[in-house]
């Protein structure tokens, strides 16, 4: 932070700055920042049943839950039913319905397409000519419950846990949790991540940064290649080290440590992930922690030497405490980006490599459960900005560097 | 220097770690330039490479890269959208570094987190946001969409190279550039601008790499149309692995030499 004036500068300069970066948050607000709120707003929000069947969840306000339904509410039901599959929106009704209720998927569907293809004399048998659990007061207990726009449910399943019948909030029995375990596998690679890199990382930027000039510059870009190199190419590159046909495994065999049929799995799975996200995120560890050891003077270890501490002491003493900054700012930073990793676990990590945001992925594009995919996000979106809050406190966001 | 104890064998054990991690971080990324010259179809070397034999050694990945109609727009797509991207993201973050690196600036922590958040929000959320977005405004599987989408990626890089510069700036020479009559445009144009370029034109080279490294985003909003080098490989590492895809980084490798170099050398302009 700069000292500020006595006074304060005038309101007309504060104007001026805030008015130069109005443009960008504009930018980044409309095509980033809302985009994001609406994702995340999906995870609460959720009208789809509301929507589509509006005079049927109508009609049911006034229904005990007990017996089955009268002959309006089936005859509303059918002519919404009929309406949603013309706009093609079945599939994602009985998903929604379905999750209320196992099974309740195939009903709907089937329900719809009988009141669009075979109507029969009443609503009723029309329906049910289509599956007969419409005869179920169960299907339209399921119904009646999908229609809340506002729901916690996502955010429910998201932290395994459920509604028993009686409302209240219970964890899911244990073989049913994953997106807790998850979480907290995500969060443990993380670490593992950032302990290897800071493990790597460590002892080369302190060579870099005691270095003479000329090889520092040589010795960090090396650092800097693989930082500026495509990220499928380094995951490429490690698919291609650590293959069961790959080059380090061939060179074991060649070299007779390892038998031609006892190849080891180094890839598709957790050692890939981790192997992979170390050599991606090291780069992030070194270069905050070089430009911290870069500023501390020599001859401070000089001094603790010549004050009778001997290499250890001086290097925990006086060294290490010196380098907490560049250690905290390279930790932070490797654990946040780390946390969030996608790519590299969804090529490299097999079954057993996958972290949460795989987890998201597979929501958004495969089971189209959108509502969880959005809860999901939103845990993640929390982890990372308490961790983003304390980044800034500790290092500054302002004094973020590249390179 | 020193090793944790006195003595040669530590020493030296901490240059042999010291070396093992520069061939940790850049090894894996060379294996892959020989390899793509394999005549055989594996990821390993064969012997006949070891030995040096000129026929196991090839240039048709190379050849099924050029002749491959798919990489080639690829590669325009991925030039065409970088270029735009960064182009947009230069131009915003340039004038917001110069708001934001004003000691006059109000709110400062808040806006540059909104500033920064591209740069530390999971790809994956805001891809996914994204995606539902852009398609309300039927902007997905459009190369502008994409276009908007990586510019915001890109933006906060172009922020924190030009704040950088900027923290080194005199404020006095605008003052005296002001005293001296100049407006405020006349004063950035004559006066910062020639004094942050560097900073800017890194800037725009990291941006322009974070478009060009993007894959996530693609993956959820561009079509086939838009397909770029990072989605080709995507499905190349997925479905169909061929040493085609080395070939492929063998060139992007390249490219990383040549861009690494280039803000090398503007970084070293600015100090």
């Amino acid at each position: 932070m700069t000292e500020r004036p006595a006074v304060g500068p005038p309101a007309r300069t504060r104007l001026r700055a805030a008015g130069l970066t109005l443009p960008l948050v504009a930018f980044v607000g409309f095509s980033f920042l809302f985009p994001l709120g609406t994702m995340l707003s999906r995870s609460v929000y959720d009208p789809l049943v509301a929507d589509a069947l509006p005079e049927t969840l109508a009609l049911l306000e006034e229904w005990d839950g007990e017996t089955l339904p009268g002959e309006p509410v089936f005859a509303a039901a059918a002519r919404e039913l009929g309406t949603a599959l013309e706009g093609r929106l079945v599939g994602r009704l009985g998903g929604r319905v379905n999750r209320v209720a196992s099974g309740m998927r195939s009903v709907i569907v089937r329900g719809a397409r009988a009141a669009a293809e075979a109507p029969a004399a009443t609503a009723r048998e029309t329906l049910m000519g289509g599956d007969p659990a419409w005869g179920e007061p169960a299907t339209w207990r399921a119904i009646r419950t999908a229609d809340e726009r506002f729901t916690v449910r996502h955010y429910l399943r998201a932290l395994d846990l459920d509604r028993d019948a009686g409302g209240s909030i219970v964890r899911q029995p244990e073989e049913l949790r994953i997106y807790v375990p998850l979480l907290l596998r995500t969060l443990m690679v993380s670490g593992a991540v950032t302990l290897l890199c800071l493990l790597l990382g460590y002892p080369i930027a302190h060579l870099i940064a005691n270095a003479p000039p000329r090889r520092a510059r040589w010795l960090i870009l090396l650092v800097l290649v693989p930082f500026w190199t495509s990220l499928l190419v380094r995951t490429t590159a490690w698919i291609v080290l650590l293959q069961t046909h790959g080059v380090v495994n061939s060179l074991l065999v060649a070299l007779g440590i390892v038998a031609d049929d006892g190849r080891i799995a180094m890839i598709y799975n957790m050692t890939g992930t981790l192997v992979a996200m170390t050599h991606v995120l090291l780069p992030f560890m070194v270069l905050p922690l070089y430009s911290v050891m870069r500023t501390i003077p020599p001859h401070f270890m000089r001094a603790a030497s010549s004050l009778g501490a001997n290499r250890r002491q001086s290097f925990f003493r006086v060294y290490w405490p010196l380098t907490l900054p560049g250690t905290a700012a390279g930790s932070l930073l490797v654990f946040i980006l780390a946390i969030g990793y996608y790519i590299t676990p969804a090529l490299v990590g097999g079954s057993s490599g996958q972290l949460f945001s795989n987890m998201i992925a597979f929501h958004m594009q495969t089971s189209l459960n959108w509502g969880l995919a959005a809860a999901l996000g939103g845990i993640l979106f929390v982890v990372v900005g308490a961790l983003y809050v304390v980044y800034d406190r500790l290092v500054g966001a302002s004094s973020l560097k590249l390179g | 220097m020193f090793g944790l104890r006195d003595g040669a064998v530590s020493r030296a054990l901490y240059l042999a770690f010291c070396a093992f991690v520069f061939v940790f971080l850049v090894a894996p990324i060379l294996v892959i330039v020989p390899l793509s010259f394999n005549a055989e179809p594996y990821f390993t070397f064969t012997e006949g490479m070891l030995r040096l034999d000129p026929d196991a050694w090839s240039l048709r990945w190379y050849d099924a890269l050029v002749e491959d109609a798919r990489w080639g727009r690829a590669l325009a797509n991925s030039l065409g959208i970088g270029v735009a991207a960064a182009l947009l993201a230069t131009v915003l973050g340039t004038v917001a570094a110069l708001g934001l690196s004003n000691p006059a600036m109000p709110l400062r922590r808040l806006v540059t987190g909104i500033l920064i958040s591209p740069m530390v929000i999971p790809v994956i959320i805001a891809a996914a946001g994204m995606f539902f977005f852009y398609s309300d405004l039927r902007l997905t599987q459009s190369h502008f969409g994409l276009i908007l989408a990586h510019a915001a990626l890109g933006t906060p890089f172009v922020v924190i190279t030009v704040t950088a510069t900027l923290s080194g700036f005199d404020r006095n020479l605008v003052r005296a550039s002001q005293s001296l009559g100049a407006g405020p445009l006349t004063t950035f144009r004559r006066v910062q601008l020639p004094l942050i370029t560097p900073g800017v034109l890194s800037g725009a080279l990291f941006a322009f790499a974070a478009s060009f490294d993007e894959v996530v985003i693609v993956l959820f909003m561009g079509g086939l149309n838009q397909r770029t080098i990072p989605r080709q490989m995507w499905s190349g590492i997925r479905e169909e692995i061929s040493p085609t895809i080395l070939a492929a980084a063998t060139f992007l490798i390249a490219f990383a030499l040549v861009f690494l170099f280039a803000v090398e050398r503007l970084r070293s302009r600015t100090r």
